[in-house]
């Protein structure tokens, strides 16, 4: 049960989101910064670098969710969402992304983590500063999301068609304009 | 030496806010709104938990610019310090003392949040939106925290070196960069 009350029937991180719009237009800005906009980095990659963080710090709601979005960018490739979770060193992805993981990985353990060595081997393999930025920004801010959705005991119904279904509207139309089916709109002056 | 080309006459997070003004926008409304506009908990009280869970994180840049920004709402540096080093015990309500037990386990990680620790915050008077803000400051400076030592930061030592930075934050809030007004 969650520990404080949310509108029935919204899963994960809508339930707080839409108790506290205020704080959620500006979250919800940055998850689309982040993942949805045009970037170097395919949306794909980016929304892999956030499922894998997710996975690390165990949070049912934002892997699923996230897996299941970097998925349909990938062309539906369920099976490569959980080889770079179970082990992205081995997975079909660019020598970059994995360096970039390495990166995002370190970051979840704190960000002092991240050495000298590390962003090397990225810009060797052809990162650039901002996607260097990007990724350890997306680790970071899913320590934030991820913390959000269980410290707050959130409902994360265990059924993966759900978040399959969810998964195709939020990557077409990324996460401030998804948002509006289920936080109350602030009236326009 | 930061571990991309930062501005660099630009400290902690200011930097990084400089590199890329894409995110800059929604991390500073988020500090806004969780910090600075109008709340049940004091301004000065949720630069306290902002201070405590950088603490805990290890962040020198994130703990001494917040814990200036608490310090001069709070008209008492000696607070800020007595709330990181034992919070059970420092001159606090026992409303912020409990919300600052749900912190501490958020920093560590969400599930450790119990329904012990938010019953216990209920029975001193915390609301639902308190709890709620408390979870939400708690994880975004586990995010704050990693975005500045994730890339090496320049970051001043002497808690001294915030104080100006921390009367800004105080004063303005977030919005606009604290480096500007110089």
């Amino acid at each position: 049960m969650p520990h404080i009350e949310f509108p029935i029937g919204l899963q994960g991180i809508r339930g707080p989101l839409s108790f506290r719009p205020e704080t959620a237009k500006p979250l919800n800005e940055l998850a689309d910064v982040l993942l949805h906009a045009p970037n170097s980095l395919t949306a794909g990659e980016r929304e892999l670098i956030a499922t894998y963080v997710s996975h690390l710090n165990d949070c049912y709601f934002c892997q699923t969710v996230h897996g299941a979005i970097a998925a349909v960018h990938l062309n539906g490739d369920e099976d490569l969402v959980k080889h770079v979770k179970a082990d992205f060193a081995h997975a079909d992805i660019s020598s970059k992304l994995k360096a970039l993981l390495v990166i995002a990985g370190k970051v979840q353990r704190g960000g002092k983590n991240v050495t000298e060595d590390d962003v090397a081997t990225a810009r060797s393999e052809g990162a650039t500063d901002i996607e260097i930025h990007d990724t350890v920004l997306i680790a970071a801010a899913f320590c934030m999301f991820n913390r959000y959705v269980d410290g707050l005991a959130t409902w994360q119904p265990q059924d993966e068609d759900l978040y399959r279904e969810r998964a195709k509207k939020t990557a077409r139309d990324g996460y401030a304009l998804t948002s509006r089916d289920y936080i109350p709109q602030p009236k326009e002056a | 030496m930061p571990h991309i080309q930062l501005p660099p006459e630009l400290p902690g997070i200011s930097a990084a806010m400089a590199f890329r003004k894409e995110t800059a926008k929604p991390l500073r409304e988020l500090a806004h709104v969780l910090l600075h506009e109008s709340n049940s908990l004091t301004s000065g009280e949720r630069e306290l938990i902002a201070t405590y869970v950088s603490f805990l994180n290890g962040c020198q840049f994130c703990q001494a610019s917040h814990g200036a920004a608490a310090a001069c709402h709070l008209g008492s540096s000696e607070i800020v310090r007595q709330v990181k080093a034992s919070p059970g015990t420092a001159p606090i309500s026992p409303k912020l003392k409990s919300l600052l037990v749900i912190a501490a386990q958020v920093q560590r990680g969400g599930k450790n949040v119990t329904a012990e620790d938010v019953a216990t915050a209920g029975t001193v008077g915390a609301t639902d939106l308190e709890i709620h803000d408390t979870v939400l400051i708690a994880a975004a400076f586990c995010m704050y925290n990693r975005y500045v030592d994730g890339l090496a930061t320049i970051q001043p030592e002497a808690d001294e070196a915030y104080t100006e930075m921390g009367r800004h934050l105080a004063q303005h809030g977030y919005i606009q960069s604290s480096q500007n007004q110089r």
